[in-house]
């Protein structure tokens, strides 16, 4: 098929375009404009290299990666992430579906919902390290601790949120309780699952964190304590970047995954 | 026990944390096999409620519903129940849409599909199948919704305002369609509407309900002197606005005689 475009059509799509090119062009210029300069003002003295470390010493720190284990940490603190992301989803979602089931049971944990939502999660942290030692496990636990109540509550309000009609239309066929949740309750909510999973990913990453700083003993967040305590800022340096990095291509798979998932719910076979 | 669909002194009560309200009293009508059936009323007469207590979906506080005989208070029966908009699910096909009321009611087998799909194509959305609600003009999203309450093969049908959220040329080309489909299929519908002429145009009666709590002001009959009548040709007759004026009228000294009124229990 074959379009005729006007010349005002031409020069309104190749303005656009041109904006968008040039937005794309600024933020790479800007992100090397920030290396060159943290690079040059290191070089010149004008910044203590030794304490801010500056992109060429980054690049060896990555490079050295075989006496520094940087890609063990990395690897551990990924593990870690994604199995409390995975938990709080599952977890999270399971014991809101429980809660939309019993209207009762939900009225009755809604404020102590809400109370452990505002409370700080990382002050759990110590009685966590107690409770489930000092290694992964208590890692994980903090990352499911951050994310849990935060998936509770919003799979909760998405699922009690859905179309009273389309339900009011599943009662018309006499549909049962379950048949209410897998046919209208849980696929009107997919997208809020989506968005739960990309507030969790982040979330699971700062449990992590958090985790790491206090038990110590690996991940990204260890090197960064670590490094911190022994003034190796090169080591510091180059974990934030990393972890700058890897969560944003977590963010990246979430919203790949979300694809997926909506494919697979439409062609989904009866 | 007769045939068809019966209700036998229907009475409605509604309790909130302030008061009870009456909204239906001893309301009996047996539903003739075949007929188009509207009730109209003024607004928040009950008209609704008596479809959600025919449909089952509600109780009656007293009365009873049989259906050929059968008592079928409370229950919800195949008794097929058209909404105020489609309803579809966004994120079914066109086909799959259709197949949610027979694989809620564990039907799906090979003999519903093929009927199902028959309706579709017979009803001109063969070329929709594999289309989702969205890709569908409102007309069409309620062809879909008539068929999928009629894939459970319903010998009644119930519409709740079913055309309200259309515009007034869709509006009159989906009536036409909805009538035609319903009278093909021989289904006896019943069908709440504030509309006056939309109730004249499709119906064989006519229930006039009063005030809250509702109770049968007057039944019409509704005929008209032309050959093959649809809800479009019989627009045109004259009959069509004598039968208008007369409900008109009856609606209207209705408002005036409650004036403002709810009648309240206790």
């Amino acid at each position: 098929m074959k379009e005729v475009i006007s010349a005002d059509r031409k020069e309104f799509l190749s303005k656009k375009k041109r904006r968008k090119r040039l937005i794309l062009l600024t933020q790479i210029f800007i992100l090397f404009a920030f290396i060159f300069l943290w690079e040059f003002l290191a070089n010149e003295k004008i910044l203590n290299e030794f304490i801010t470390s500056k992109p060429s010493r980054v690049v060896n720190t990555i490079l050295d990666f075989k006496t520094n284990h940087l890609f063990m940490h990395l690897w551990v603190t990924l593990y870690e992430t994604l199995i409390g992301f995975l938990l709080g989803t599952l977890i999270g979602t399971v014991i809101a579906s429980l809660l939309w089931w019993s209207p009762f049971a939900s009225r009755v944990f809604e404020p102590y919902l809400i109370v452990l939502h505002s409370l700080p999660k990382v002050a759990l942290g110590p009685i966590i390290i107690v409770w489930a030692g000092a290694g992964t496990n208590a890692i994980i636990v903090m990352a499911l601790a951050i994310s849990l109540i935060v998936t509770i509550l919003e799979m909760l309000n998405g699922f009690l949120a859905t179309d009273k009609n389309l339900i009011k239309l599943a009662h018309t066929f006499n549909a049962n309780k379950w048949q209410i949740f897998t046919k209208i309750v849980f696929p009107s909510n997919v997208s809020t699952l989506i968005n739960a999973m990309k507030v969790n990913i982040g979330l699971s990453l700062v449990g992590v964190i958090s985790g790491e700083f206090l038990v110590s003993k690996a991940g990204l967040g260890y090197l960064i304590v670590y490094g911190g305590q022994v003034f190796k800022l090169d080591l510091v340096m180059t974990s934030v970047i990393i972890l700058g990095i890897m969560a944003a291509l977590m963010y990246h798979a979430v919203v790949i995954l979300e694809k997926i998932i909506l494919r697979w719910m439409m062609k989904a076979e009866v | 026990m007769q045939d068809g669909l019966m209700l036998d002194h229907i009475s409605k009560v509604y309790q909130d944390d302030n008061s009870e309200v009456l909204a239906i009293k001893e309301f009996s009508y047996a539903f003739s096999k075949g007929d188009f059936i509207s009730i109209v009323g003024p607004s928040g007469c009950g008209k609704s409620t008596l479809l959600s207590i025919i449909s089952g979906l509600e109780k009656p506080t007293s009365g009873k519903v049989f259906l050929d005989g059968e008592d079928i208070t409370g229950k919800v029966s195949n008794i097929g129940y058209m909404l105020q908009k489609d309803y579809l699910l966004s994120w079914r096909t066109v086909y799959r849409n259709v197949l949610l009321g027979l694989e809620i009611k564990n039907m799906l087998n090979e003999e519903t599909k093929e009927y199902a799909m028959n309706l579709l194509k017979t009803y001109g959305l063969g070329d929709f199948i594999n289309k989702y609600p969205s890709q569908l003009s409102g007309g069409m999203k309620q062809r879909v919704a008539l068929i999928r309450t009629l894939a459970t093969n319903p010998s009644y049908l119930l519409l709740d305002e079913a055309f309200s959220a259309l515009d007034y040329q869709t509006r009159l080309d989906v009536t036409n369609d909805v009538y035609n489909i319903i009278k093909k299929e021989h289904k006896t519908a019943i069908m709440v509407t504030h509309d006056i002429p939309e109730s004249i145009s499709m119906s064989d009666k006519i229930i006039v309900l009063s005030n809250r709590p509702s109770i049968i002001k007057n039944v019409h009959g509704i005929t008209f002197n032309i050959p093959n009548r649809t809800p479009l040709n019989c627009r045109e007759c004259p009959e069509f606005s004598k039968y208008f004026d007369s409900i008109w009228k009856e609606l209207n000294t209705d408002e005036r005689s409650n004036f403002g009124g709810q009648e309240r229990v206790s």
